[in-house]
């Protein structure tokens, strides 16, 4: 019988509880006495110069109590970029400030310029319309296309730019001649030339924000939809505003949604704190979803070429990747390493090839800032390669499922680092390849595919074996490649006197479930029921520190520091038992909730334990502090490697183009699963994510820079009907080997393997109906697979 | 500004609005009743939705002051009147059909006014009704099995898992 506690175990979430009565307290449900509210005017002009702000419109008008512009914030510092990349020639990156508000000029439509302050939303809503209407701009033209942006000096996004160019990477760098020398002499090299769509991460809860301030204190409060409540801190005290950290609390209650695009600080925060102090009334701002559509940091966007060299019989000799990764007008917290390290390092994928090059060149456009969204950069690495394998089985005419078994690295060969870079731990890809064609039935398929036939369909089956690296990161090698940020995690484990327990992590929860897995950890680890623990997040008062929860770290990084932090408890708890008990310290064993003398009845209830830590009348109190609390941070010593097989099967209407997604089917390798029913979750939203992406999401920008892709009615969300229901396997497990739960992450898996999928199907059916194409560009609208049938 | 009365959850409410104050702004600012999330302003993502005299409506899209004298109902009047979770809440719980909560609400009064209408649905009847409730986390895998059994039907073999 499957256990219904503890770790393995089912369990049904507490969170639950409060979000299906409506109890829950996400940042727009918040008042605070005294509330002001915040509307910021955006430009309507992709690229153009400030003449001048319309403030004084708003002077006079019902309840309006101040308007910021970006004079106001001029002096102030900007807000930066975490990670530095240097360019192949030895140069820096370009690195242009960010602004709170827009000052000179604006550079994407949303771009903020000014922010009215009013009593009540309505009048600031107003008033905000009234000075977008009295201000003026000089139009330049926009800068969508990038490589029309790296070519042309004479229009550009930063006047100090002359190219529009971030960086130009290269990754190995020492390896590219290598690479092209490979490539030269190979038998067969296959070509494709892709497009990584633009994404929009539409988390269903909007960002919004709150700032407070106490005059009496100096301590300013802010309330925002955040996944990493501490990095928000750093980045609002230490760098925009400089506000001492000690001065400022950063709250996150309950967030709907992240997917990457709340890592980030945005302006909006500094901006409700600021004029929190100026008017000395809390401000609150909620982002309309057409705000969300123009400002939150957008997903992918790469154009990219990768050339597959070979033998004859599928063997691998070398990937050579050139990508061009849009960032959009102004560099967001993590849109440097997107594209770099979280791509370029996976360009091996699960495969034991000789040769990997990757050139990366980032581009700024009149676009919003692009940055980490679900899976970020590693989705975009294993489309390119799983689309190009794919091609080069039908150039070569070989089976896409015999050339992968050829090239996967093999479970004797860990741990194996990769020309890329990386240092797989273990892993075992045959084995969740063999699961997957199992459970989707791969030997059927033939006959699924005549039946479909017979009704006009065209049906067909694709492949994707992924790779990820997450559990991000050991801070001394991200320090060497360029991140300004450590990236351990930080857990204190509270034993109150009673027995129970409060946990405070580092990680932030915003549908990821950790206040059910994290307890559950607790509750095995402790031996005491699930009730008896709470799991504390998102508060910066309350929680020791923490980076947060992005890149699939939060078990992996936050999840082993608490499991750390039990650990000191048990031999905290180990040693007063000791005491009670009359026994040495390395008499006591612990289990199931006792502590107890080794060969003998003699014992003590944790609960006994916690009590006299607290009451500590029987207790070694010269050689032990009173108290039952332990702080771990946790700095991993390598990055995790989920991998997994995804297979879809699709059928193409021969007459619309329309695509049905039939079948999808996952085995994935997550190391140890603590919750089965949270991580199949997990991979099911990540899977329709990737779906969204490749058949129905699209951001589109015109020529002007007008994002015509910018409500629900224009943008397409995956839908109930879209989809159908996805079978998910985790039981191939290899243990990640360096932290001590096993554990390796999984909530990007989804949206990094299913895009390849998807495609590989479409191609797989319209190549078998006789209809002979190389590559399709993702969204497979019908309008494009009709095209592409009928061109 | 009026003065709008209804019934709310059993209950009868009255609140000061202006004229152009949506029922998800009254709900939520007029009576604090902020389990109605708005989730977009096209009317498109179904976080709102309530149910006015026992029909699924997006409380985005109708004024305040159009439904007064109607019975509404939120989110926060599905539970059992002893606190516990009303049987499709707790299929919700139970199949693990919410994540970071935010559509929620929406999911679970449409879903109630689909099982009113329809009370052994099909797969198909289920995506179907639901296509105007978008949800970013669960891929509706889970949310279609929730409510598939909140009608009594057997969903273990719904899906190989």
């Amino acid at each position: 019988m499957a256990k219904d506690f503890g770790i393995g175990a089912e369990a049904k979430r507490t969170e639950d509880i409060r979000y299906l009565t409506g109890a829950g307290s996400y940042t727009h449900d918040i008042d605070v006495h005294g509330q002001a509210y915040a509307v910021f005017v955006r430009s309507n002009m992709a690229h153009a110069r400030i003449k001048s702000v319309g403030a004084a419109a708003a002077e006079g008008m019902p309840g309006v109590l101040a308007v910021f512009t970006g004079e106001d914030f001029k002096d102030v510092g900007g807000n930066p970029a975490g990670w530095f990349i240097g360019s192949r020639d030895g140069s820096p990156m370009k690195e242009p400030k960010r602004p709170v508000l827009a000052h000179g000029k604006v550079r994407h439509v949303g771009d903020a310029y000014a922010a009215v302050i009013a009593q009540t939303y309505m009048e600031a809503k107003d008033a905000a319309q009234a000075v977008a209407d009295a201000s003026e701009f000089e139009e330049l033209p926009a800068i969508i296309d990038m490589a029309q942006a790296l070519a042309d000096s004479s229009n550009r996004v930063h006047d100090e730019i002359a190219d529009n160019q971030c960086f130009d990477w290269g990754w190995i760098e020492d390896n590219r001649a290598k690479v092209d020398a490979a490539i030269k002499a190979a038998p067969h090299v296959t070509t494709l030339e892709l497009v990584n769509n633009r994404l929009i991460p539409n988390a269903m809860e909007p960002r919004a924000s709150i700032g407070e301030y106490n005059p009496g204190t100096g301590d300013y409060k802010l309330t925002t939809t955040s996944q990493n409540p501490h990095l928000t801190r750093l980045l609002v005290a230490a760098f925009v505003l400089g506000i001492p950290e000690n001065k400022l609390q950063v709250v996150a209650p309950d967030v709907g949604g992240g997917f990457g695009s709340k890592i980030y600080h945005y302006g909006e925060e500094a901006l409700v704190l600021a004029a929190a102090k100026k008017l000395k009334k809390p401000v609150k701002w909620v982002a309309e979803r057409s705000e969300s559509f123009l400002s939150d940091a957008h997903g992918r966007d790469h154009v990219t070429k990768i050339e597959l060299a070979c033998e004859k019989d599928g063997t691998f000799i070398a990937f050579r990747t050139e990508t061009m990764a849009n960032v959009g007008a102004y560099l967001s917290n993590f849109s440097t390493v997107t594209p770099t390290f979280l791509h370029g390092t996976l360009m091996a994928g699960p495969y034991k090839v000789p040769n990997v090059y990757v050139n990366v060149k980032t581009v700024f456009t009149n676009t919003a800032p692009v940055d980490a969204y679900r899976g970020a950069g590693r989705p975009e690495a294993t489309y390119s390669l799983e689309r190009v394998v794919d091609q080069m089985c039908r150039e070569l005419g070989l089976d896409p499922f015999e050339v992968r078994r050829k090239n996967f690295i093999t479970t004797d060969m860990f741990p194996y680092t990769t020309p890329a870079g990386l240092a797989y731990d273990v892993g075992n890809y045959h084995a969740t390849l063999d699961k997957a064609m199992e459970l989707a039935d791969v030997a059927g398929f033939e006959a699924r595919r005549k039946a479909a036939a017979a009704k006009g369909k065209l049906r067909g089956l694709g492949l994707s074996t992924w790779i990820e690296a997450c559990g991000i990161a050991p801070s001394n090698l991200v320090g060497i490649l360029g991140a300004r940020v450590g990236l351990y995690d930080a857990a204190t484990v509270r034993v109150n006197p009673t027995g129970n327990v409060s946990v405070m992590v580092g990680a932030h929860s915003h549908g990821q479930s950790h206040e059910t897995v994290f307890a559950q950890i607790i509750s095995d680890m402790f031996g005491i029921p699930m009730s008896s623990v709470d799991i504390v997040h998102g508060d910066t008062a309350k929680i020791p520190f923490g980076m947060g929860s992005y890149g699939s770290r939060s078990l992996a990084v936050c999840g082993q520091a608490m499991a750390n932090a039990a650990d000191k408890v048990i031999a905290k708890g180990k040693k007063i038992a000791a005491h009670m008990l009359e026994a040495t310290e390395a008499e006591i064993v612990f289990s199931d909730g006792v502590f107890a003398v080794s060969g003998t009845n003699r014992s003590k209830t944790f609960g006994e334990i916690a009590f006299s830590a607290y009451v500590p009348h029987n207790y070694p109190l010269a050689t032990l502090e009173p108290g039952l609390e332990e702080t771990a941070f946790y700095d991993p010593a390598n990055f995790t490697y989920p991998a997994g097989t995804y297979l879809c099967e699709v059928e193409v209407d021969a007459e619309t183009g329309k695509v049905d997604v039939c079948n999808f089917t996952c085995a994935d390798d997550f190391g140890n699963v603590m919750n089965p029913m949270v991580v199949r979750g997990q991979v099911h939203g990540g899977v329709v994510q990737g779906i969204g992406q490749a058949l129905l999401e699209h951001g589109v920008y015109d020529e002007n820079g007008q994002l015509l892709s910018g409500s629900y009615m224009d943008y397409t969300m995956p839908r109930a009907d879209d989809v159908p229901f996805v079978t998910v396997d985790h039981s191939c497990i290899t243990p990640c080997s360096h932290n001590k739960l096993g554990v390796k992450g999984c909530g990007e898996a989804g949206a990094i393997g299913s895009p390849p999928a998807v495609v590989n199907a479409v191609l797989d059916a319209l190549n078998r109906g006789g209809h002979k194409i190389a590559h399709i560009d993702m969204p497979l609208t019908p309008s494009r697979v009709w095209s592409a049938m009928n061109a | 500004m009026t003065k709008v009365t209804m019934t709310v959850n059993g209950k009868s409410v009255s609140a000061e609005t202006e004229g152009r104050t949506l029922l998800s702004s009254y709900l939520r600012e007029g009576l604090g009743l902020t389990g109605t999330h708005i989730g977009c302003d096209t009317s498109q993502c179904g976080a709102c939705v309530v149910h006015i005299d026992g029909m699924a409506v997006k409380s985005c899209s109708v004024f305040a002051q159009d439904v007064a004298g109607s019975k509404v109902t939120t989110i926060e009047g599905m539970a059992n009147a002893d606190g516990s979770l009303g049987v499709i809440q707790q299929a919700f719980q139970d199949h693990h059909g919410l994540q970071c909560g935010f559509c929620t609400p929406g999911m679970v009064m449409t879903s109630a006014a689909l099982l009113a209408n329809t009370p052994k649905p099909s797969e198909a009847d289920v995506r179907h009704g639901l296509e105007g409730n978008i949800c970013r986390c669960t891929g509706y895998h889970n949310i279609v099995k929730a409510v598939m059994a909140a009608s009594g039907q057997d969903v273990a073999a719904v899906a190989a898992e």
